[in-house]
């Protein structure tokens, strides 16, 4: 470093000299816009902004001039210097730009590539077809009720009023378990969900909402209609003042929030031991809702062309069950009803045969999922 | 039941132009169950006349005799010229009339008749039979209709009866009286306000008492009895025509005049009849019940040993019927009988259906029986055959008859009803009125009793209307069940599901998120189920509950366990292909209980039962608790692009079921055992502490070689079962950890133990050493290697301690390590690899 001259002209000082400071900031700014990478850029700020480069160096000098001439020259480098970081700040901001943009493309994958690692399950329709049908019930206020599968003759026969040799009890074909040591043991596969109404009935306070989904069994060999093993929704209510007309109110919004609104419901008379008067249900067809009955050219295949889809029979409480359950028919009526699962999923999803319920395929259950 | 139309309209004139389909719905609406309107013969079409057979010329040559006939067919040719009509029949001769199908005529089954070519002849048309067209079953030879009964060139549709529509009705238990065209007719009635002519009302032929000497030793069983006789009948009198088409539309076979007419009054009235060759009868008739040891060999050539709750009938030679069910054959009508005696009784329901199912005898007879039959009707009905019997096979109606009326105990019962209970029934404002007018169009008589109730007496033909209930149906379903409104149920607030039934639904969302399919199979397994798991003689699981009808042979039993059915789905999809399988069954096994009685006992049924009669009944059951089972094969992570696959094994099978006790927040502790059908070595016990004990919950792991073989399963099959019950027993609600923000400190630490030292023991003895400040212990590695020796394993755990309040010192956490090798040393004899 020069020692401080005080008898030199500051314009003879040749690196402060306007000219030659614009000079090196002019091949600065040059060298900075020709950098191609990130590796040059750095090269450039080392050649023109490091502690050894022309402006840095020329920086120095500025000591050596005379104190009235400093203020002036120190303006000059030091703009440049400004003018030269910027450059160097801007090009870099471009250069990384470049260098990520090139980067990420690179890292791109082919998101079209499957995914998956475990198998996909999923839950039986009949399943979740139940839990649908009781979570319309659950909600309107009523609960659960259930009852075991291998049950008592007297609950699932006798206390529903099907007298012992009356016509009705082989109406449904029950399979008989035997007794350990040969012969009748007085107990069935219930042959429906109805023995649950006694249950019910006994074991819960007055009055009575509920609903109990469950297997049930029947000595029909497997078809395309029929299987051994099936599933029913029983309903159950008993309380004062209990009409037909609540039980019609409940089968409506049943078939409402099951297949839709504006569906017609028809009730015709039938029989069952366990209700008096009794019904069966047929709600409108949700697909074609009539229109294909006596129209051979609009065929429909969930109703067959018959414009009614039956899903289920229900009646009045036969007041002598109630009283094989201990209420007292006087104060109390109620009405019942059993509805098909395996129908509602039949309908609801166009499930043709009976078999793909029962074999357990899973490409059937896993086409269902987690909930209906 | 099957119900002509035509025949129908004998009895009520339905408005011109009703359809079958019209009558079928407002039978529906009534309550009749019409499945199907049968339009019999639709598929017969073109010119099917009556001819006149003028010369038959003998065809020989062939390989069986053939004729060449030139029939008279009116005008029904167009012609009026004679018809040449080839026919293979014999039964008939010149001047006999026939039916002929004639060219452009189409018979069933899209048999189109045109002129054509055989033997020799051109044949321009068809002599038909029954058969051909459908009337009956007939393979005797052609129709020959009575001489003088039609005209050459006449139409046969109208004259045979070659289109009906019937009616096909499944009628209810209840409705009986609807097993008879009476009956249905009666509902058509009504449903079209039409007037009902009743065929059963007609005068008795001769006088009551002094007919074929009977008694009826016990009225209960037998509340009325009638026996009327014709003598001098033809034996070979032919059935008319229109009965025979009649019988077979209902679904009858034709037998002979004596039979056929006992059954078309039958169909007509519902009351069954018998008809026995007088000559063959012994002396008076009993009606009586059965004594131990009698026999009787029945119409079908069985002989039957007769329970002593079987009504009979019998004469000096004893039993000649098992009444209500089926005659017997010593005194059937044959070929000779020239003296017809007719029966038509009302026996005691619960008796003639205990006879049917013992005997294993379902008959018209005893369908009817069973239901119920008109208690007023049997006069009737004997009248009425014994007229069709003398009048159509030429014999003479006895002039007295036998009826024997056991007493008030079979006419129908008063009811008495509030006037207003259908209205509170249906939630109707029928007003009393409109009620006693629907009663009394069903036949009912009602006297008005006080201001509010009414005396409802049913009428004969209606045994189910017994109770104030049945009143109402019988007039809700007069006013139109279509009458009803809607009005949605008020239910109190309900708790919604209970915990169990949300945990079911909890954890088949596990399973299934997991990879899982749900199968819901049968319950049955058979012996080779239990052989197959190895499943030893003692096993609890080998005391399965048996059906008394199974629907296979082979799959008599209720299961024990779920895998059979698991095991047998799995095979299943093996087959179709699918090689890396998951399936899971949540589902009930029965396990009958140790002392429970052989016969659950019946309890009353005109009162509740008391909770002591409620257990007793409880304990007949069999325990039915709830399993969740699961079975995996191949791979439990199929290969993929990204890595390899993954096989299903034994730890895929405990981890299972530490899925399904995670959504009970219950802990599983885990144990090796040897338990059927598991492989021995790769077997676990799963446990869960309930109330402090430990129950045994379940299995888990790979299953035995031998069950593999035996099922045809994958290699390597591994199953798990667990008791959801108990798990359910297990779970404890959550509470809130304590979220530390102070920071971790990791602690990897390699522990040598010798073989038979399980990992668990291991776990849960670092867990005890380290105390409070313990996090977490996670086994990340296992290694066995020359470097440690045979019998030796390393298993390396990374432990995590963190304080609650304060960032851990290194002194700390280097003592609470130590303290926990110290105690995996103690209890495990773990030694810190150096």
């Amino acid at each position: 470093m020069s020692a401080p001259n005080n008898s030199f002209d500051p314009v003879e000082v040749t690196p402060l000299h306007p000219d030659e400071v614009a000079r090196m900031r002019d091949e600065a700014l040059t060298a900075i816009a020709g950098a191609a990478t990130l590796e040059e850029l750095k090269e450039v700020r080392l050649a023109h902004a490091g502690d050894r480069s022309p402006l840095a160096l020329a920086n120095r000098e500025i000591g050596a001039l005379p104190p009235s001439a400093r203020a002036d020259a120190g303006k000059r480098v030091g703009g440049a210097r400004r003018e030269v970081g910027e450059a160097l700040k801007q090009r870099q901001a471009e250069l990384e730009e470049e260098r990520d943009a090139r980067v990420l493309v690179e890292e791109a994958v082919d998101v079209t590539l499957p995914t998956g690692r475990l198998p996909q399950g999923g839950r039986h329709p009949v399943t979740t077809v139940a839990e649908r049908m009781t979570d319309i019930f659950v909600g309107m206020g009523f609960e659960v009720a259930e009852g075991p599968e291998v049950e008592a003759e007297w609950y699932n026969f006798d206390a529903l009023n099907f007298l012992p040799d009356h016509p009705a009890r082989t109406m449904q074909d029950t399979f008989f378990v035997e007794s350990p040591a040969g012969g009748a043991s007085g107990l069935v596969l219930r042959t429906h969900t109805s023995p649950v109404q006694v249950r019910a009935l006994l074991q819960r306070d007055l009055p009575v909402y509920v609903v109990a989904p469950g297997k049930t069994f029947r000595t029909d060999e497997l078809d395309a209609t029929h299987t051994p093993v099936f599933h029913q929704l029983e309903g159950l209510v008993v309380d004062e003042g209990i009409t037909m007309a609540h039980l019609r109110g409940a089968i409506d919004a049943f078939v409402e929030n099951m297949f839709g609104s504006g569906l017609n419901t028809r009730f015709r008379p039938s029989y069952f031991p366990f209700t008096e008067p009794s019904a069966e249900v047929d709600m409108e067809c949700f697909v074609c809702r009539g229109a294909s009955v006596g129209n051979p050219a609009q065929p429909c295949r969930t109703c067959s062309s018959e414009g009614w889809i039956e899903i289920g029979g229900c009646g009045v409480v036969n007041p002598r069950v109630l009283t094989a359950a201990g209420v007292d028919t006087d104060r109390y009526s109620g009405w019942a009803f059993g509805l098909g699962v395996e129908r509602t999923l039949m309908f609801a999803r166009g499930v043709e045969d009976m078999r793909d319920m029962v074999e357990g395929d899973v490409r059937f259950t896993s086409a269902f999922g987690m909930e209906f | 039941m099957r119900v002509p139309v035509s025949w129908l309209k004998e009895y009520t004139d339905l408005p011109e132009g009703t359809t079958a389909q019209d009558l079928a719905a407002r039978l529906i609406a009534l309550g009749l169950e019409v499945e199907t309107v049968d339009a019999v013969g639709a598929d017969i079409s073109g010119p099917i006349a009556v001819g006149r057979v003028l010369e038959i010329e003998e065809l020989t040559g062939f390989k069986k005799p053939i004729r060449y006939c030139r029939v008279d067919v009116g005008r029904a040719n167009g012609t009026g010229e004679p018809q040449h009509i080839v026919c293979g029949a014999r039964n008939f001769g010149e001047g006999d009339l026939v039916v002929t199908a004639l060219p452009g005529a189409e018979l069933p089954g899209g048999f189109a008749i045109s002129a054509r070519k055989t033997y020799g002849k051109v044949s321009e048309g068809m002599i038909c039979s029954a058969s051909e067209l459908e009337l009956w079953e007939d393979h005797t030879g052609i129709i020959v209709l009575p001489a003088g009964s039609a005209e050459p060139g006449d139409d046969a549709y109208g004259l045979l009866g070659l289109r009906e529509d019937v009616l096909d009705i499944a009628v209810t238990p209840d409705r009986g009286y609807a097993l008879s065209v009476r009956g249905v007719a009666r509902e058509a009635a009504t449903a079209y306000g039409t007037a009902f002519r009743d065929p059963a009302e007609v005068e008795p032929a001769g006088t009551r008492g002094g007919g074929y000497p009977a008694s009826v030793a016990d009225p209960a069983v037998c509340s009325r009895y009638v026996l009327h006789g014709v003598t001098g009948f033809d034996p070979e009198a032919p059935t008319p025509l229109w009965m025979k088409r009649r019988l077979a539309l209902t679904g009858v076979r034709s037998v002979s005049l004596a039979v056929d007419v006992t059954n078309y009054v039958m169909m007509e009235l519902g009351q069954p009849l018998h008809a026995w060759d007088r000559a063959a009868l012994q002396g008076p008739i009993e009606v009586r019940l059965a004594r131990s040891g009698e026999k009787l060999e029945t119409l079908d050539h069985v002989t039957r040993a007769l329970d002593p709750d079987d009504i009979l009938i019998t004469d000096e030679s004893g039993p000649i019927n098992l009444a209500g069910v089926m005659g017997g054959l010593s005194t059937e009508i044959g070929l000779s009988s020239t003296d017809v005696l007719v029966e038509a009784a009302q026996f005691a329901e619960t008796h003639i259906a205990r006879a049917s199912r013992r005997h294993q005898l379902s008959s018209e007879s005893s369908r009817r029986f069973e239901r119920g039959v008109d208690s007023a009707v049997q006069p009737a009905a004997a009248t009425r055959a014994v007229r069709l019997l003398a009048e159509l096979g030429g014999g003479t109606v006895d002039p007295h008859y036998t009826d024997i009326a056991g007493g008030a105990a079979a006419g129908p019962r008063p009811i008495a009803i509030a006037g207003d209970h259908p209205d509170r029934v249906a939630g109707v404002d029928y007003g009393r009125e409109r009620v006693i007018a629907a009663l009394e169009q069903v036949g009912c008589t009602v006297e008005q009793g006080d201001a509010q109730t009414l005396r409802v007496t049913p009428p004969t033909w209606r045994p189910d209307l017994t109770d104030p209930n049945d009143l109402a149906e019988e007039v809700v379903r007069i006013e139109g069940y279509d009458t009803i409104p809607s009005i949605p149920p008020r239910a109190p607030a309900g708790r919604g599901l209970t915990p169990s039934q949300r945990l079911r639904r909890s954890i088949g969302r596990r399973l299934a998120a997991t990879g899982f399919a749900e199968v819901l199979s049968y319950p049955f397994m058979g012996e080779r189920d239990l052989d197959g798991l190895q499943i030893e003689g003692d096993d609890p699981r080998r005391d399965a509950l048996r059906l008394a009808n199974p629907l296979s042979e082979d799959e008599p039993l209720l299961r024990t366990t779920l895998l059979p059915g698991l095991l047998k789905t799995l095979v299943r999809n093996v087959g179709r292909g699918f090689s890396d399988v998951a399936l899971y069954e949540i589902g009930l096994v029965y396990r009958p209980r140790p002392g429970a009685p052989d016969h659950a006992p019946m309890l009353p049924v005109d009162r509740g039962p008391s909770p002591q009669e409620q257990e007793t009944l409880a304990r007949a059951l069999p325990d039915q608790p709830r399993r969740v089972g699961a079975v995996l094969a191949g791979d439990r992570e199929p290969a993929t692009w990204q890595r390899r696959g993954s096989p299903a094994n034994w730890a895929d099978a405990i981890e299972t079921a530490r899925e399904a006790a995670r959504s009970a927040n219950a802990e599983l502790i885990v144990r090796s055992a040897q338990h059927a059908p598991w492989h021995p070595g790769r077997c676990a016990a799963l446990y869960v502490r309930v109330d402090g004990e430990e129950r045994l919950a379940g299995h888990a792991g790979e299953l035995h070689p031998r069950t593999v073989a035996a099922y045809g399963l994958p290699q390597r099959t591994a199953a798990v079962e667990i008791d959801l019950d108990v798990v359910e027993a297990a779970g404890e609600p959550v509470r809130a950890p304590l979220v530390s923000g102070y920071p971790v400190a990791l602690q990897d630490v390699a522990l040598v133990v010798e073989d038979g030292v399980s990992a668990a023991e291991v776990e849960d003895a670092l867990r005890a050493g380290a105390g409070e400040l313990l996090e977490d212990v996670r086994l990340f590695d296992v290694y066995t290697g020359e470097q440690l020796g045979a019998g030796r394993r390393s298993l390396a755990y990374a432990l995590r301690f963190r304080a609650p309040d304060r960032t851990l010192a290194a002194e700390e956490i280097a003592a609470a390590r130590d303290s926990a090798v110290a105690a995996a040393a103690e209890r495990t004899g773990a030694v810190l690899r150096g």
